[in-house]
């Protein structure tokens, strides 16, 4: 997995042609930590500091009413440059119904005018709601629709890891 | 006709009912709603498409806008409703008022009304989320909150924190409020005021009760100063303002000769140089427009978690949430 950031970490500065404008918007929570870990291997290859924001999507959301609040919104959280004119890579650990990169999409257009928008995912799990595709994509994975998948990053869980689980029957 | 709710209940009446995890749950759900306010674009839209009624029947101003901006700035719809210039000076009653509100299908009722009890009066018989915005001598749950919220921001933690409210305990909603969500997060309380507005019994609620106002500000980490409610006041509860301010009004030397500096609260409206001085008001331990500024937010947590959908799915929608 370490091999798949770096991977990821390169091909942003190059598809956006160096770093100039380049900031990453992890999203909550593990988008967060896959966004700090992709920063500090861009930092190290360009020799640079990338400004870093956070999104939580939760009041985004299209399904509040569906699953109920989340007692604790989590922080988001703009980098002190702003996200007007810049290259924003959003980052997130796992793509799926697509739901989730929308809310982010609104989200980052209510904080103001990116000169482009990519997103950056470690695993795509297909099985797409909306019709978004990811730009950076660390692995593809075919996942049946009662199994979930699992990124696990040293901060919250002590390693970086993909982890397939058999979703109990609900 | 029943509604989805977050595990609050469908209302907030009251911080008595409540639990200090629920409490908790709102303060800390109040901390990323700060965020919002501070925003360009002051706007998240989870409450897109919600209708919200305030209707207050008791003059005010910090209360009914602070509402109102937490309902727009999660893209609520609101109307607001005052007792002047609505069917309330015509006669109508409170639930007929509200009924024919609900026959225009709303969601939520923001309520002020001067009689103690009528949020919970109207939560029984409405189908709507009811949040009380005070009730007459009864609760101003939100306002307890966000004085609990300027607390905790200020002394990171509210447990064996000694906060004394002082001043017209008697008539206060607020002192309530606040005395049930301290007791329940674990901090000290002391009422301090003349024996005619402090009332009987109180100690049974477990708050210490001072007469002198130096003996509150000797023992406090914190005050949370009332403001004298001149206008439920029939006569006889104070001689005079002047010396009501002589004897209990919170006052620059006073303060200087505490053990400690003292965080200073106010709910607002102040009478300034009656129950407390402007070099106080504006003093550097005031927090009192950090408290108008909290207040947004945890109004904004209170109405996000009370329009969530069922309770026994917000547990699973936890472990959905990377997906």
């Amino acid at each position: 997995m370490r091999r798949a950031v770096d991977r990821m970490s390169r091909e942003i500065v190059e598809r956006l042609g160096g770093t100039d404008q380049l900031v990453l918007m992890g999203i909550q929570r593990r988008g967060v930590h896959l966004a700090e870990m992709i920063a500090a291997a861009i930092g190290e290859a360009e020799d640079v500091s990338v400004p870093r924001g956070t999104l939580d999507i939760t009041l985004y959301r299209d399904d509040l009413m569906a699953v109920g609040p989340k007692p604790v919104v989590g922080e988001s959280k703009l980098p002190p440059e702003g996200v007007d004119e810049r290259a924003v890579v959003i980052v997130d650990d796992v793509l799926y119904t697509g739901r989730t990169a929308r809310a982010a999409l609104n989200e980052l257009m209510d904080w103001g005018r990116p000169a482009r928008i990519l997103l950056c995912v470690l695993v795509d799990r297909g099985s797409r709601e909306l019709p978004i595709q990811p730009d950076i994509v660390g692995r593809e994975l075919s996942v049946l629709g009662h199994q979930r998948i699992d990124v696990h990053v040293p901060e919250l869980d002590g390693e970086l890891a993909v982890v397939l689980e058999e979703r109990e029957a609900t | 006709m029943t509604r989805p709710t977050s595990g609050f209940g469908k209302d907030l009446v009251g911080l008595e009912p409540l639990t200090a995890q629920q409490i908790r749950v709102i303060l800390d759900t109040a901390e990323p709603f700060k965020e919002i306010s501070e925003r360009r674009i002051k706007k998240v839209p989870v409450l897109r498409g919600k209708t919200i009624v305030n209707l207050f029947f008791e003059a005010s101003t910090r209360t009914r806008v602070s509402f109102e901006f937490a309902e727009k700035r999660l893209s609520a719809d609101t109307v607001n409703i005052g007792a002047s210039g609505s069917s309330v000076q015509k006669g109508e009653t409170l639930v007929d008022t509200a009924r024919n509100l609900e026959a225009m299908r709303i969601d939520m009722v923001v309520i002020r009304h001067w009689a103690s009890g009528a949020a919970a009066f109207l939560a029984e018989r409405i189908p709507s989320h009811v949040i009380n915005a005070g009730d007459g001598a009864h609760e101003h749950p939100t306002q307890g909150l966000l004085d609990i919220l300027t607390l905790r921001d200020h002394f990171g933690d509210i447990e064996g924190l000694k906060v004394c409210i002082v001043g017209d305990v008697l008539h206060s909603r607020v002192a309530r409020s606040n005395i049930f969500g301290l007791l329940k997060l674990g901090a000290e309380v002391a009422v301090c005021g003349p024996r005619t507005l402090i009332p009987r019994g109180i100690e049974e609620l477990g708050v210490e009760v001072f007469t002198r106002v130096e003996d509150a500000i000797e023992w406090s980490d914190a005050l949370n100063i009332l403001r004298l409610q001149l206008e439920r006041m029939k006569g006889g509860f104070v001689p005079t303002l002047r010396e009501y301010n002589r004897v209990y009004g919170v006052t620059l030397p006073r303060l200087e000769a505490a053990p400690r500096e003292l965080l200073i609260l106010h709910p607002g409206p102040m009478n300034r140089g009656v129950e407390i001085d402007s070099d106080v008001a504006d003093g550097p331990h005031s927090v009192i427009l950090q408290q108008v500024t909290n207040g947004v937010a945890v109004r904004m947590a209170v109405l996000y978690l009370l329009a969530g959908g069922a309770p026994d799915l917000a547990e699973s929608a936890k472990s959905e949430e990377d997906v």
